[in-house]
């Protein structure tokens, strides 16, 4: 049998912390995206100006700069705001904040060209059916329009997620306590980089493969009305 | 703000960046000719070549790039048999370190852009080499190869905009790349905002110049299609 020098416990600890990060970025970068597509569909020039600015650079840049950049640059940009109102006290972004920042930004770019091809796909027909019968706009999104693209972008979102679940390890380098920085910690007492890496290796993967199952029945759920063709 | 800062450390940013495309360009060059093979084997009829490539895509595809950078730069380490033999020169160097684990990684991903591409192909271009009288060796090579390699194309691009990205990883092994160059930069100036967005913009421009490279080979490598646009599936 494998021997973790016990600290397979502190693996798991980890493992944890990973889960938790992956799906608040989830929930930010879901929130961005749909707001991203909104902006590109809208027929806002401005709002349509911010939403490209936004999907191109934070494209365009590792998500490890984007990281760095929101650990470390977060701090001074809120001090600076905040001492417009007065208030001087010190004001520190943690890790995990700053991950779900990070992470959520780029999981809303990548997430806000999948809504828009999903909203785009809907039929220039129903929006009008909807009208017809009386539903206002709040409720047209909530009945006819959101269930489908949740359809449509299943499979995108899907493989957006298998993404953002490895980039959560990047945040492991400006010091949250996920799965790499535990094995990194193991690796420092035990001198053992090989044994614990791959361990970790090894949790990724599992985590991996539960998702691809979860989005596989996610998305035979959110098909159940559909004919295969 | 301070622009100042930039402008004086702008020199040595750039020389970030070109550690940055010496990586990318290394990388993207070897993964493409790993994959190549790696994508014929995928595709082939016995279950038991397939299952090899299906294993190494799906390792490489299912764990972090940093994890993978790690497993080869502490990892190889563990073992005394690697610190004896020849290759502990080429394993000591976290330059030659990081080429590994993005070659091995871009290659699982191109492999897996080869073989969709190479499945794409109609099954009646096949059948027409057939009856022409090719070899296998003559309808991949005259046929299905040039075929594939005007329809990865776009998927390619991504995959080295991807590569492009995925490099800043190599600060982590203490490579002095363009993001390692900005983190020894403000480790002396403070300045992380500036410094950052600097490289940012760096990593921007190289991603619009390799855009608009693979823009114009797309458009030659598929001239005789006219203004028709293939449609290649987007990766995750």
């Amino acid at each position: 049998m494998i021997d973790l020098h016990g600290f397979g416990n502190q693996l798991l600890q980890g493992a944890v912390i990973t889960v938790e990060l992956a799906f608040a970025s989830l929930i930010v970068g879901l929130i961005l995206g749909l707001l991203g597509a909104s902006a590109k569909l809208s027929s806002i020039k401005a709002l349509q100006w911010i939403a490209n600015a936004y999907t191109t650079i934070i494209r365009g840049i590792p998500e490890l700069l984007t990281v760095l950049i929101i650990y470390f640059g977060a701090t001074s940009v809120l001090m600076s705001v905040a001492s417009l109102f007065g208030y001087e006290e010190y004001i520190e972004i943690g890790p995990f904040v700053a991950g779900v920042t990070a992470l959520g930004l780029t999981f809303g770019a990548y997430a806000t060209e999948v809504f828009r091809g999903a909203l785009q796909s809907i039929p220039k027909g129903q929006h009008e059916a909807a009208v017809a019968l009386g539903m206002g706009n709040v409720r047209k999104f909530y009945r006819i329009i959101l269930p489908q693209v949740w359809r449509m972008a299943l499979p995108g979102l899907g493989n957006l997620f298998l993404v953002l679940l490895k980039d959560t390890a990047l945040v492991s380098v400006v010091g949250l306590d996920d799965i790499m920085r535990k094995a990194s910690i193991a690796v420092s007492s035990t001198k053992e980089p090989f044994l614990f890496y791959s361990a970790a290796a090894c949790m990724y993967l599992i985590l991996t493969i539960i998702s691809m199952v979860a989005v596989h029945y996610m998305e035979k759920k959110a098909s159940r009305g559909i004919k295969r063709t | 703000m301070e622009l100042s800062v930039v402008i004086s450390y702008f020199p040595r940013l750039l020389d970030g960046a070109w550690v940055t495309l010496q990586l990318v360009i290394l990388s993207i060059v070897l993964g493409a000719i790993f994959a190549l093979p790696i994508a014929l084997a995928r595709i082939s009829s016995s279950p038991f070549v397939r299952v090899f490539p299906f294993l190494y895509i799906f390792f490489f595809r299912g764990t972090p790039l940093l994890v993978q950078i790690f497993l080869v730069y502490y990892g190889a380490s563990q073992f005394e048999v690697v610190k004896e033999s020849v290759f502990w020169p080429i394993l000591r160097e976290p330059f030659w370190c990081a080429i590994i684990a993005f070659t091995l990684n871009t290659s699982a991903y191109t492999a897996e852009i080869f073989r969709g591409a190479i499945q794409a192909i109609p099954v009646g271009e096949v059948e027409a080499c057939k009856v022409v009288g090719m070899t296998r060796f003559q309808m991949y090579r005259r046929v299905l190869l040039p075929r594939a390699f005007g329809i990865v194309l776009p998927a390619y691009g991504n995959e080295i905009i991807l590569m492009l990205k995925g490099s800043a990883l190599a600060s982590t092994i203490t490579l002095l790349d363009l993001t390692g160059m900005a983190r020894t930069i403000i480790a002396r100036t403070y300045t992380p905002i500036e410094i950052f967005m600097a490289a940012g913009v760096i990593y921007l421009v190289i991603s619009m110049v390799v855009i608009a490279i693979f823009k114009q080979v797309e458009k030659r490598q598929n001239r005789y299609l006219g203004p028709i646009v293939i449609k290649v599936p987007e990766k995750g």
